[in-house]
């Protein structure tokens, strides 16, 4: 934040001016940014090649109205000459892109018009979600004012148990410190089972911080990180870690090994219980995808435990991949045929049902356990349906069996 | 700068998706989105609201998604001022945004629901005209004030960019 402001130190609390090295919006936030864009009056973006278009809502766009909608996000990136756009069919979920495609790097300034954008801490940088409002003034100016937060730490000794994933490490850390657990801070995630984790499980743990409200959520970079980006992104970068003695608010430990397969019941993120005590919950509907489990590692997590198997009769296993990349990976590697012949339906990489706006969305008094990040009242469609959260292999397993279940159970 | 309007009571962790659910993203227009402002937690919010409305809630409001059609539809649908115990960082910033007051105040317990509230924006007094009770609420930063004064982030960079 120091570099971006321009400063040679900044404290928690301060308000700065700062430069973004990297701007994201998609097609739902789009059309209001390109609102109050032209309210502004500003003819051309700042810098074209610093904003990045990913279309990934309603793909492809399920209604009139959407489809109008992209056609206008569409023509202003043609307008203003943003070649980093990515229509439908070309990218994916815009947080999973953004990742695989190269436009996070560490030490970054990142905004975006989603508050999922928290996701690119896992490669170190400071990314945060904003309003169509301030991104329009990103593409006026390029710069936003932040406040400085406060960061709390957490330390994750140990190593994962077998089909325990990142999902259920950070439903347990939110579990730890409620919705609001981490309202206008950073968290910053470290330790050995941080380090042990690739880089799609990084990925699921910053998507999430801003369910405890944080303002970012980050994972100090690392080999992993390095080589990640090096293999993807152009440009050189500079790797930014706490400073020597650096102050957190709070620091949490919490050791890895001990941790079990959990759930968050609806309508709360926080309410966290093991998987093994909700065995009563019966579903009408799986759904393993999203900006928080739609990555190749999780496809893979998901079809070790589908593989041979098949979904109970009377539920519905929605699969979406997070974006073509891994839409082509999870073909070549036959993870698509196992979900096939395990009954699942596979659906256009995007955001899917999670936002209850395209295909999968629930009827009154249907119950859904979702690979997504919010369970909210109405979320996913009926707000008369109920959503459970949980790591794709607890999602694979219970679409098995019908109810809820501890995949330790299904795969022995 | 002072607004009045009843007292609508709500809990904790009120979310944007039972402010604005996201299936009616795709209506543009705020007074589309206004009918449908809180249908999550309480449909009858816009019929409430019709005369003016103030909205007295817990932690955490307007967690959730980045969507700044939270704080226009709640603007929309007559809501003058909202004030919570906190405010989820983004919901935070787009109500300054959009021009939609809002306060950090531990009020819900100390006023009614419908009760007569005048609220002075800038010096962050809450009076229950119904109870005769004042309450204190954290002020503003000034550029928070600032841009709400100006009638929002676009008319505020309209002016610092020299375009009116």
């Amino acid at each position: 934040m120091a570099r971006a402001s321009g400063e040679k130190e900044v404290e928690p609390g301060q308000i700065i001016e700062a430069r973004v090295d990297r701007a994201m919006m998609h097609d739902l936030t789009g059309p209001r940014v390109i609102d109050s864009f032209r309210e502004i009056g500003v003819e051309k973006v700042w810098d074209p090649d610093r904003i990045v278009i990913i279309f990934d809502h309603d793909v492809p766009p399920s209604t009139i109205k959407a489809a109008e909608l992209q056609r206008k996000v569409r023509s202003f990136a043609r307008e203003q000459g943003i070649r980093n756009f990515y229509d439908v069919g070309r990218g994916g979920i815009c947080h999973v892109v953004m990742l695989e495609r190269g436009y996070v790097k560490p030490g970054e300034l990142i905004v975006g018009a989603d508050s999922h954008t928290v996701t690119y801490g896992a490669l170190g940088a400071f990314a945060t979600g904003v309003g169509a409002t301030d991104m329009a003034a990103v593409l006026a100016m390029g710069s936003i004012w932040l406040r400085v937060p406060e960061s709390i730490r957490f330390e994750i000794s140990g190593r994962l148990p077998k089909l325990v994933s990142a999902k259920d490490l950070i439903l347990h850390i939110i579990g730890m410190i409620g919705a609001g657990g981490a309202t206008y801070k950073a968290i910053v995630f470290a330790g050995e089972a941080i380090q042990s984790l690739g880089i799609d499980g990084r990925a699921t743990i910053c998507n999430m911080s801003v369910e405890a409200g944080a303002k970012a959520g980050i994972v100090e970079p690392d080999e992993k990180t390095i080589s990640y980006v090096r293999e993807r992104a152009a440009e050189p970068f500079n790797p930014v870690k706490s400073d020597e003695g650096a102050e957190f608010s709070e620091t949490y430990e919490v050791d890895a090994s001990g941790l079990e397969p959990l759930v968050a019941l609806p309508p709360r993120v926080d309410d966290v219980k093991p998987a093994s005590e909700l065995s009563g919950v019966e579903i009408d509907q799986g759904f393993i995808g999203t900006c928080t489990n739609g990555r190749l590692d999780d496809l893979r997590a998901a079809a070790q435990i589908l593989k041979g198997r098949r979904v109970k009769e009377g539920v519905r296993l929605i699969v979406i991949p997070g974006s073509q990349e891994v839409y082509r990976r999870a073909l070549e590697e036959g993870l698509l045929r196992i979900f096939v012949e395990a009954g699942a339906i596979i659906g256009a990489p995007g955001c899917g049902p999670c936002i209850g706006i395209s295909r999968g969305v629930l009827a009154d008094g249907e119950t859904c356990i979702s690979s997504a990040n919010r369970n909210f009242v109405g979320r996913m469609g009926s707000s008369k349906a109920k959503i459970y959260l949980a790591s794709p292999a607890t999602v694979a397993a219970s679409a098995i069996v019908g109810r809820i279940v501890d995949p330790r159970e299904v795969v022995g | 700068m002072k607004v009045t309007g009843r007292a609508f009571i709500y809990g904790d962790d009120i979310d944007t998706d039972v402010i604005i659910p996201g299936r009616y993203l795709v209506l543009q227009d705020p007074a589309e989105l206004a009918k449908h402002a809180m249908e999550g937690i309480d449909p009858d919010y816009p019929e409430k609201a019709r005369g003016g409305a103030i909205i007295v809630a817990g932690r955490n409001f307007g967690c959730g998604s980045s969507r700044e059609e939270a704080p226009v539809a709640l603007k929309h649908a007559n809501t003058r001022c909202v004030i919570a115990e906190s405010f989820a960082r983004i919901f935070y910033r787009n109500a300054i945004n959009v021009a939609l007051p809002i306060l950090e105040a531990s009020a819900r317990n100390l006023v009614g629901e419908g009760d007569l509230l005048e609220v002075d924006i800038v010096n962050g007094i809450i009076e229950d005209r119904t109870k005769g009770v004042v309450v204190r609420a954290k002020p503003l930063p000034p550029l928070a004030l600032e841009i709400i004064n100006a009638g929002g982030l676009t008319s505020y960079i309209r002016r610092r960019l020299g375009l009116g």
